[in-house]
């Protein structure tokens, strides 16, 4: 035990890392994948095209051929992040964005056609009835596949550690290096590091599914 | 009542001239013409798929026609936009679905568009839609959800929330066809009072026994075409077409 005490310092900074780097993509890819589900169902066609587009790339895009043209491809465009960190969370908000569009239009299209329809027979814009009608409606079917792409997302900030991100996979790797004797520990406190962040949401997931549920 | 007021009295409420269009190679509304003047009831009646409910999605706009020209109160149909967003507030529809918001109280589904698109305060929504609540009948089931009201409460609820906007012609498509027998009554009875009280309608239904009480006009249509208009008195009793004649004894016989 001695040995993690010695080690609670950079096991602690790396699990904050690790916290903020999914909490950060986490909230960024949520706002863009939400603004890419409206353009995807909007009725103007080369937001649609944009937005298809987009996902297209960027899901069938490998994470860290993602995260390698942020760090080094757009240093070519003389472009670069102002800290590793940041170009993580880019990488990370903007692949995921893509995960969060699908599921939010599966969800949007699971809202019956008539329920947008009435909105705007009542006269509502696009924009109100996919706000207040579509959207809140669509939220709920989607808590599960959106805590799928969290849980996701948690985990695939371990890329990172590839990129000089100190996060709990850097630090795995540092630790299990240095002491090989202790790999089973070092081993244990990294997963535990991860079922912190991923256990509880998952609970938490289920919390707000059944508060959300809507009867029809 | 709402009060129905403009400056181009006179001239004919809904007007489509020349109307027609196309589901690829289907073409549901062939040359439709017809004008509806301010607090006429026209019903629209027809065989299953010869485009009633199309040419009823047309005047708002939730279908797009091809060719031809459809105005309301004189003014031409916006493109997709806030100009057709504001047009369809003065037109109320009615679903034979219901289509009541569901994430929402039946209170709620009456003062949504009242607040988001007429910018009224919240406490005048609220008056106005509990009195309108009270007049179909459903005052008491205010807060409840839509799934928690029978299908004739719903679409008494789907009239009062139509009312709310103050519309000038409210479109009725097929409003009693999901509905128990003993339902149909009493959404019957709200809309025959909003005849009575002058209100534009269009009503696509099969229940002659409303024609007969509240149209002023019944329109036939076959095959995308309007075949015959003619008040229901006429109608009932000495259809001039074959195909009407034909229709009307197939759906009297049961
Ligand atoms: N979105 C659509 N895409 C393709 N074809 C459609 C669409 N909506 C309707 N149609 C077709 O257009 C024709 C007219 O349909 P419409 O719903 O207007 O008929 P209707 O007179 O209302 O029939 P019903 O009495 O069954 O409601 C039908 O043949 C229908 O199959
Ligand atoms: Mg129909």
């Amino acid at each position: 035990m001695g040995f993690l005490t010695d080690n609670a310092d950079l096991l602690w900074s790396a699990f904050l890392t690790t916290l903020s780097l999914a909490v950060t993509s986490g909230v960024c890819a949520l706002v863009l994948g939400t603004v890419l589900a409206g353009m995807r169902v909007s009725p103007v066609p080369p937001l649609r095209g944009l937005a298809t587009f987009y996902v297209e790339v960027f899901r069938n895009t490998p994470l860290t051929v993602v995260f390698f043209f942020l760090v080094f491809g757009i240093v070519q465009i003389d472009l670069s992040f102002p800290s590793r960190f940041i170009a993580a969370v880019a990488a990370l908000s903007l692949y995921t964005a893509a995960f969060v569009c699908e599921a939010l239009r599966s969800g949007i299209n699971a809202v019956p056609p008539g329920q947008a329809e009435a909105a705007r027979a009542l006269g509502l814009d696009f924009g109100q009835s996919l706000r207040t009608i579509v959207l809140p409606q669509a939220f709920r079917t989607v808590v599960p596949p959106l805590g799928n792409v969290w849980i996701a997302l948690a985990k695939n900030t371990s890329i990172a550690a590839g990129f000089a991100v100190t996060d709990l996979t850097a630090a795995l790797q540092r630790l299990s290096n240095a002491n090989a004797d202790q790999l089973l520990l070092v081993f244990a406190a990294i997963v535990a590091g991860y079922l912190v962040i991923t256990l509880p949401s998952a609970w938490a997931i289920r919390v707000i599914e059944k508060r959300v549920a809507i009867v029809r | 009542m709402p009060c129905v007021t403009s400056q181009q009295t006179g001239a004919p409420l809904v007007e489509l001239t020349g109307v027609n269009k196309w589901f690829g190679d289907l073409h549901v509304l062939q040359d439709i013409d017809l004008s509806i003047d301010r607090g006429e009831v026209v019903v629209v009646i027809g065989p299953s798929g010869s485009g009633k409910s199309t040419l009823c999605r047309a005047i708002n706009r939730l279908e797009s026609i091809q060719q031809g020209e459809i105005r309301i109160d004189g003014q031409k149909l916006p493109e997709e936009g806030k100009a057709l967003a504001k047009l369809r507030s003065d037109v109320g529809m009615v679903f034979q679905s219901f289509n009541l918001f569901a994430h929402k109280t039946i209170l709620q589904n009456v003062t949504l568009a009242p607040t988001r698109v007429r910018r009224q305060s919240k406490a005048d929504a609220e008056r106005r839609a509990r009195e309108l609540l009270d007049r179909v009948g459903v005052g008491h089931q205010a807060d409840k959800y839509p799934a928690q009201l029978s299908g004739g409460q719903q679409q008494r609820v789907a009239i009062a929330r139509a009312l709310a906007m103050d519309p000038k012609v409210i479109l009725f498509d097929e409003p009693t066809s999901a509905l128990d027998p003993e339902m149909i009554n009493e959404v019957l009875d709200v809309m025959t009072s909003l005849a009575r009280e002058g209100m534009t309608m269009v009503v696509v239904t099969h229940e002659m026994g409303f024609a007969r009480r509240a149209a002023n006009r019944v329109v036939f249509m076959d095959g995308g075409r309007i075949v015959e208009s003619a008040d229901p008195q006429t109608f009932f009793t000495n259809p001039r077409s074959e195909r009407a004649r034909d229709f009307l004894s197939k759906i009297l016989e049961h």
